[in-house]
């Protein structure tokens, strides 16, 4: 077996010529200090060769047309000059709390790693010998890097230091609750975490908080014949300003899997979502909502979706919504690709920007690639201001201005909220978005 | 648009015609050759042969400058290969850039001069050279207004336009419409002004050939307020094996003025791909009104993918001043291998661009085409609809860009592209691009795929239609959007064609 170190130190070249990106790649390399890793060793090593292969994106690969990956190929993250804060979302829900500082697992701030119908170890610590989480670590990534190649995910796998690897073997009645906590100012973070449904299990992953200045996660999700999983991650970005996450799912026969997302300011912020249907009459949604005010810091918020049908009767959604204002940029790539044999595919898909001043941009590529013909597959995607009329109607009956943009962006994010099932979740995040809107709607 | 609605009515039951058309014809019907003396260029393309085209067109030295440098610009070039096409790599030295009739060695000074070989042959294609009031072969046209259904052509055979119908009725009104070879001797002028100000010599790959190695084309130029009095139209013909052929046309449209332009094209079945990069230039002043509409139905290839043309066109209109405005109406039917997105460059305050397609892909034939809206001015306006259709194994991308510069306040955009798949071989693909960057503008797109309704399918067997019949029904139907764009004349064959190319996908 290769030498992950010995690997990664090599000068990566394609028919002996250096590419663009190569002197970049080395740096980003040499700066890390790469785990040799015990039952994630070969997938490593693998990570390691592969992304020697591709590179890192420049700012012409056609993937990266909207978002300039220079933050994240850079060798170290620009230390940040705000204070960190706690998020106090999701305080009042009873769930199992495990808390990562700067992405390390912090054991004595976490719940206990227990619970009925749950398997829960941490990389960090189990990457000693062997593992179950052997039969995904890397595998879900590997297989998302076609047809469309994701370095930052190569490298997350090759580099990344901790995460959380869950079993779930029967119905899981709390949530699991991540919570990111940052402590250094300059703090580089890289957490892989894997997550598998077995059969008919459940399982509600919640994540909140800032992991780092800089971040670079990836979870991996396998959910098997007849298993739920739902995914609530919450991205308040004030205080994390680059971040880039990819989710990596296998969707099993009749189950489902749902993800929904909320990012409120940041940087520049990439989130990556892969998924595959793979058994038949299988539900696969994928939802976002991100709210962006370029005036603390440049907002840049890039959703890119990648979803491919490869089963019969399956349904697949994606949502995406964007407020964006004082020069945010709001991208969305998002693509449906129904294999051949796919028949009875239901996939649909919207995005629609909000621009609410000047400056800002929403840019979008949403994609259909389809191979069967027994398919009802639509995308749609709008942009534009707020409505006038709307707006109008509310200040006639008395709303003031500041809270009637309040109440019309609230009910622009709706779609994409209804993608959280749970109730006292999906209230838990609209109380917060209400709040925050309304303490800025006079800027 | 109300008013050109009315005038390009599609009658009443025309899809019952249609139907009985695809009985009656064979699957590509201009698949035969003319036997005719020509007289080529040697194969490949060098400094030399640019050369060698410029003098055979008697050009000016500076034409041949700008010929040059686009060649050489084009040798630093690589072939896009961001298409979702796949074809075996083109050898650009294994080809003929000029093929030209013997006859055709001096210019036959007015149509009578001209070869009664190449006569017949666009009279075989239904397009006679004739001043006569009516295009022959369109069935129907006898019944529309006398107003309106003179079309004045220019026809290009492989090389060479052979003639061009109409020319002193036209210059009556003032309006220039000759082939581009004569009026970059007669025109200098407007010429140098105007070619490449919309497709930049170094736009793309096959432009830059293009400008290299372009024999002939269509020149138009319509006067400040002049509504051209009758319908222009090119009819492109390649009749040579192993030829290229690369025409240009430019269109100027002068302050106030309007002109409908129509565009077809065919060519002989043959075993080996044939390549076609054509450049299209529309420039649009203030008031002014294009309508462009095409008809392609280069040969397809057979149905093991064999032979073919491969189509790499670059079409751009400029609505450069104030309420110009333009309008794309395609109909792909042809061709193995196309490439091709009319685009808008809304410049003008209050320009509108409009894009209408059809694209039809059956057995191998791959399509990717689409628009791009540019909007650059205030208040500028643009409609996208777009139909693919695919079947057999055919591959069909609809892909567009639209963008709304921060400066294009108060502007808008609706896109729809609508896909439909005939069988579970081929496959359909959307690849829109949407980049917003001011808060006035409204953009809004939507995109569907689906399938041949059962319903209506069902319906028409229940009516004693077999199923093909029945196919070609819901397709037109599918259509009529895009259909009822189109001038009447191409209409009646568009809607023909959307038949014959589909015949053979069901079951």
């Amino acid at each position: 077996m290769a030498d992950t170190a010995v690997l990664a130190a090599q000068t990566p070249t394609v028919e002996g010529k250096a590419r663009p990106g190569d002197a970049a790649l080395t740096a980003r390399l040499a700066a890390l200090d790469l785990p040799q890793g015990g039952f994630t060793r070969a997938a490593r090593a693998d990570a390691a060769e592969r992304l020697q292969a591709m590179g890192l994106p420049g700012a012409r690969d056609e993937y990266w047309r909207y978002t300039d990956p220079a933050a994240f190929n850079a060798p170290k993250a620009t230390a940040l000059d705000i204070p960190a804060r706690e998020s106090t979302l999701f305080a009042e829900i009873d769930r199992l709390k495990l808390v990562f500082v700067d992405g390390r697992f912090d054991a004595d701030a976490s719940d206990d790693l227990a619970g009925e119908g749950l398997e829960i170890s941490t990389l960090a610590t189990a990457d000693a010998g062997d593992h179950w989480a052997a039969a995904f670590y890397g595998k879900l990534e590997t297989e998302g890097q076609t047809p469309v190649k994701r370095p930052f995910a190569v490298l997350n796998t090759l580099a990344a230091v901790d995460g959380v690897l869950i079993r779930v073997t029967g119905q899981v009645a709390r949530p699991v609750h991540l919570i990111y906590r940052r402590a250094d100012a300059a703090a580089d973070v890289m957490v892989h975490h894997v997550v598998a449904l077995e059969e008919g299990a459940e399982l509600t992953l919640l994540e909140t908080g800032a992991l780092g200045a800089r971040s670079n996660a990836v979870l991996e999700v396998d959910v098997a014949k007849g298993a739920r999983f739902h995914h609530i991650a919450s991205k308040r970005a004030d205080d994390a300003k680059v971040g880039i996450g990819h989710i990596f799912a296998r969707v099993g026969e009749a189950a489902l899997f749902k993800s929904f997302s909320l990012a409120v300011n940041g940087e520049m912020m990439r989130n990556e979502g892969v998924i595959q249907i793979l058994g038949d009459d299988a539900v696969a949604h994928i939802a976002a909502a991100a709210l962006g005010d370029g005036s603390t810091g440049k907002f840049h918020h890039d959703d890119t979706v990648f979803i491919t049908h490869a089963a019969e009767r399956c349904e697949s959604r994606q949502v995406f919504k964007k407020v964006l204002k004082h020069g945010a940029n709001g991208i969305f790539q998002g693509k449906i690709l129904v294999k051949p044999g796919a028949q009875r595919t239901d996939g649909y898909q919207i995005s629609q920007g909000l621009l609410l001043d000047e400056g800002s941009q929403f840019l979008a590529k949403p994609e259909l690639e389809i191979y069967a013909d027994d398919v009802k597959c639509s995308h749609g995607s709008t942009t534009g201001a707020l409505d006038e009329t709307a707006l109008f109607y509310l200040r006639s009956r008395g709303v003031p201005r500041e809270q009637a943009i309040v109440l019309l962006v609230l009910s622009f994010l709706a779609d994409a909220l209804d993608e959280i099932e749970d109730d006292r979740l999906r209230d838990d995040i609209l109380g917060r978005l209400d709040e925050w809107l309304t303490s800025r709607a006079a800027s | 648009m109300a008013a050109e609605l009315e005038e390009i009515e599609v009658r009443e039951g025309v899809d019952r015609e249609t139907v009985e058309t695809v009985q009656n014809m064979g699957s590509y019907k201009y698949g035969w050759d003319t036997e005719i003396e020509m007289e080529y260029a040697p194969k490949g393309v060098n400094e030399d042969i640019v050369r060698l085209i410029s003098t055979k067109n008697n050009e000016p030295e500076w034409m041949t400058e700008w010929r040059l440098q686009a060649f050489r610009r084009w040798q630093t070039m690589t072939e896009p290969k961001w298409a979702m096409v796949n074809y075996p790599e083109i050898d650009f030295q294994d080809q003929y850039y000029y093929a030209r009739p013997k006859s055709m060695e001096v210019k036959p000074k007015s149509l009578d001069e001209v070869d009664p070989k190449l006569l017949a042959t666009y009279e075989k294609l239904g397009i006679p050279l004739k001043e006569q009031m009516i295009l022959a072969g369109v069935e129907g046209a006898e019944d529309a207004p006398a107003e309106g259904r003179k079309v004045a052509v220019d026809a290009v055979f492989d090389s060479v336009s052979v003639g061009t119908t109409f020319k002193d009725e036209l210059a009556k009104a003032g309006v220039i419409f000759c082939s581009i070879s004569e009026a970059i001797r007669e025109h200098p002028e407007l010429v140098q002004k105007y070619l490449g100000s919309v497709v930049p010599q170094s736009d793309n790959f096959y432009a830059t050939l293009n400008s290299a190695v372009f024999s002939d084309g269509s020149f138009v130029y319509i006067p400040p307020g002049v509504r051209c009095p009758m319908e222009l139209s090119t009819y492109f013909r390649i009749n040579a094996e192993n030829t290229g052929q690369f025409e240009r046309t430019l269109i100027i449209a002068d302050k106030g003025s309007y002109v409908s332009y129509l565009e077809g094209c065919t060519a002989p079945k043959r075993d080996t791909a044939q390549l076609h990069a054509a450049v299209v230039e529309i420039v649009i002043l203030e008031d002014a009104e294009v309508k462009y509409s095409t008809v392609q139905n280069w040969f397809p290839g057979d149905e093991d993918g064999k032979g073919g043309i491969y189509n790499f066109v670059t079409k751009r209109a400029d609505c450069r001043e104030a309420r110009a405005k333009v309008m794309w109406t395609q109909v792909e039917t042809g061709s193995a291998i196309t490439w091709k997105y009319p685009s808008c460059i809304l410049r003008g305050e209050e320009s509108q661009g409009e894009f209408y397609s059809i694209a039809i892909a059956n057995n191998m034939q791959q399509a990717d085409t689409g628009t791009k809206m540019i909007h650059l001015g205030k208040n500028t306006r643009s409609r996208i609809v777009s139909k693919g259709i695919s079947a057999g194994k055919a591959q069909n991308t609809y892909r567009g860009l639209v963008t709304m510069h921060p400066r294009a306040t108060n502007s808008r955009n609706y896109t729809q592209c609508d896909s439909l798949l005939i069988g579970d071989q081929c496959g359909a693909h959307t690849v829109p691009y949407i980049e917003v960057k001011n808060t006035s503008s409204r953009v809004e797109h939507e995109a569907t795929t689906s399938k041949v309704d059962d319903d209506q399918l069902f319906y028409c067997r229940a009516r004693g239609m077999d199923e093909e019949e029945a196919v070609a029904l819901v397709v037109n139907g599918f259509c009529r959007e895009v259909l009822q764009a189109l001038p009447m004349e191409f209409a009646m064959e568009a809607q023909s064609l959307v038949a014959i190319s589909l015949e053979g996908s069901v079951g």
